[in-house]
């Protein structure tokens, strides 16, 4: 007994607080962090240079003329136009078609199910260049004239995939016989989908529309491909490295970013609010 | 005519309606090349306000008995009646019965008045009809001032009587429930399985109830079919069913139960008589349906609780069988006694500890065990 005693006893009341210093975990931890963040935080910064050269690379004082004159460029905002109405009608489409596809992919069984699956797989692994150039030999081959719809097909091509993987998940994981209530209960097919259906897939079809989105929007390889004549932001960013990027396209970047952040911190804020 | 009917209980106005009728029903599915038979042919007919139990072990077809009454699954023969109107192939949400599924498979993206206002609203019940009938409903359930929450938001056995009322308030031809209990822990289950009876005889609508706790069916229960590999081994009150269980599998399942053999001496009226050991020996009552002659073996089952012990030769008219006792177990209100009789077969008997302090026997003793003969039950030639 008394070797019980003798053993060391626990200590009473809270945990002692460990002592205050950056430890390596921390220092590493602020290294990831800065490392991530520090490219946005130089482009957000040289948006408000008052730079007075074509290069926007070395600090001349605070400005806001860019935000004021950010339409200047006016085949820059046309750029910026395309890229956005391209992503949002591919990422209309993509979400539409990618949905069905989940859907029929995370409930049903069917012929060519297997063949689905590695087709929507290969999508995703494929490496952009080889989809670019193929693309470009097909539209050539098509005697398709590259533009703006090649583009948007294109980006519905490359996106269908993520949309119809991220639904696929959350179909996986819903009950069946949820469905088979709203059945029971007097809904007919159309009902069951937009009443009961489509509500509970919602979380995984908005990840994939944003993830539709944001592959769109900063495409350059396969945009590049199948672009012909028609300019995007990225293509337009790349073709003004040459001669000089202007501090509008650090203001563009900025704008851009900033919606992403909204609707991260909107989404991120209804996830916690509905209980699953 | 008159006597060959073909559905005597649809052309009797004497007779009422059957709720629910199954006739001849089977039901198979493909599976890697090969034909696997869920049901096997059920015949049923389960009357109106009835709650009637689908009982069996996993795989012996009451669930998909229960689908198939439902309309989730269609039989591949027989026909589905549903107070008189065939629906063999009409699909579920074209029923007017409602089911309560073992997940609940509530919304969870709807408030608990939207899920209960759910099946009115595909009806187009009037608005205020809905806001009035919801709120009966979940007075009925217990679940008053919680309209708004989200099923999430309630327990286990709350979320259970949301599902029910869900079902409820379309005031159904008949109501399916499907292990309804089955995830809930047993305090509660036992609360819940009162609670359903008594909304039941509130509501008076017919129930049908699929479980595998054969405790739960006896309980609430006006008859019981109960349901092995397809087939409905045995269809009685649960009483019936338990006193008189007309199978192997049927005693095995429900309750425990004690099997005993030997060779009849002689037939009576009704009855087969065997010598057991030495100086023992059984009555048991035969149905019609066992055929028996004297010579040959006959098994019989006799319930635990039927069967006393003692020490001296029983009265002349009790079946006897001598044994001995191999081992004692105190349960509290009761003391379970293994035997070994003198031909060898284990008997379990259980015996109330109502008056006495001491136990009757102690292990090694040698013993009389003794019961009226119209508590054992003939099944048959021993397997």
């Amino acid at each position: 007994m008394t070797t019980l005693t003798t053993t060391k006893t626990p200590v009473r009341g809270r945990p002692a607080r460990p002592k205050r210093r950056i430890s390596g975990l921390h220092a590493y931890t602020l290294a990831l962090i800065a490392w991530l963040i520090l490219p946005i935080a130089i482009m957000i910064l040289f948006g408000f240079n008052d730079t007075r050269s074509k290069q926007n690379f070395e600090w001349q004082g605070f400005t806001l003329k860019w935000y004021a004159h950010l339409f200047d460029k006016g085949d820059l905002t046309t750029a910026v136009i395309n890229s956005l109405t391209i992503a949002l009608l591919s990422t209309l489409i993509t979400t539409i078609l990618g949905t069905f596809a989940g859907l029929a992919l995370g409930r049903y069984r069917f012929r060519g199910k297997g063949s689905t699956n590695l087709v929507l797989f290969m999508a995703i692994s494929c490496p952009e260049i080889v989809m670019g150039a193929s693309l470009l030999s097909m539209f050539v081959t098509f005697n398709l004239p590259r533009g703006y719809l090649t583009i948007l097909v294109a980006h519905v091509m490359f996106s269908i995939a993520f949309v119809a993987v991220t639904v696929r998940a959350r179909v996986v994981g819903l009950d069946p016989a949820v469905e088979e209530a709203a059945q029971d209960l007097g809904a007919g097919p159309w009902t069951r989908f937009r009443l009961v259906t489509l509500p509970m897939i919602m979380p995984g079809v908005v990840a994939g529309a944003l993830l539709a989105f944001v592959l769109s929007i900063d495409d350059f390889i396969i945009t590049n491909f199948t672009s012909g004549s028609t300019i995007t932001f990225p293509l337009w960013i790349y073709g003004s490295t040459r001669t000089g990027t202007p501090p509008q396209v650090n203001v563009m970047g900025t704008l851009i970013f900033a919606v992403g952040i909204v609707i991260a911190v909107v989404s991120a804020r209804r996830n916690m609010r509905a209980p699953r | 005519m008159t006597e060959t009917q073909q559905a005597p209980a649809r052309d009797d106005p004497g007779r009422a309606v059957p709720a629910i009728e199954l006739t001849g029903v089977e039901k198979a599915y493909y599976a890697h090349g090969e034909t696997v038979a869920a049901v096997r042919g059920v015949d049923l007919e389960i009357g109106q306000g009835e709650f009637f139990s689908l009982l069996g072990p996993s795989g012996c077809g009451k669930t998909t008995t229960m689908r198939m009454i439902a309309g989730f699954e269609e039989p591949t023969a027989g026909a589905v009646h549903l107070h008189g109107q065939d629906v063999t192939g009409v699909s579920p949400n074209r029923r007017d019965v409602n089911m309560v599924f073992q997940s609940y498979a509530l919304f969870p993206h709807m408030s608990v008045f939207e899920n209960v206002a759910f099946g009115l609203r595909r009806r187009g019940v009037p608005k205020a009809d809905i806001t009035r009938r919801v709120g009966e409903m979940l007075d009925i359930v217990d679940l008053a001032g919680r309209e708004r929450r989200r099923p999430a938001e309630l327990s286990g056995g709350q979320q259970q009587r949301v599902a029910l009322a869900r079902a409820l308030v379309n005031r159904p031809r008949a109501l399916l429930l499907d292990e309804p209990l089955g995830a809930l822990d047993l305090k509660l289950r036992q609360a819940m399985q009162v609670e359903l009876k008594r909304i039941q005889r509130e509501v008076g609508i017919t129930f049908v109830y699929v479980t595998h706790d054969q405790s739960e069916a006896l309980t609430m229960s006006d008859r019981i079919a109960v349901m092995n590999d397809g087939l409905i081994e045995q269809l009685g009150t649960p009483r019936e069913i338990y006193e008189h269980p007309a199978s192997r599998f049927v005693a095995g399942f429900i309750g425990t139960s004690n099997l005993l053999d030997g060779e009849v001496a002689e037939m009576g009226q009704g009855t087969a008589v065997i010598s057991y050991g030495p100086d023992g020996r059984i009555e048991v009552p035969v149905r019609d349906g066992v055929k028996v002659a004297a010579g040959q073996r006959l098994e019989l089952t006799i319930r635990p609780e039927k069967i006393d012990i003692g020490l001296d030769k029983p009265a002349d008219g009790l079946c006897a069988v001598r044994g001995t006792v191999t081992e004692v177990v105190y349960l509290g209100t009761s003391t379970s006694y293994n035997i070994t009789t003198h031909t060898g077969a284990d008997v379990v008997v259980f015996l109330q500890n109502a008056t006495s302090a001491d136990d009757i026997a102690t292990r090694g003793d040698s013993v009389w065990l003794s019961w009226e003969p119209r508590h054992s039950y003939a099944i048959g030639a021993p397997q």
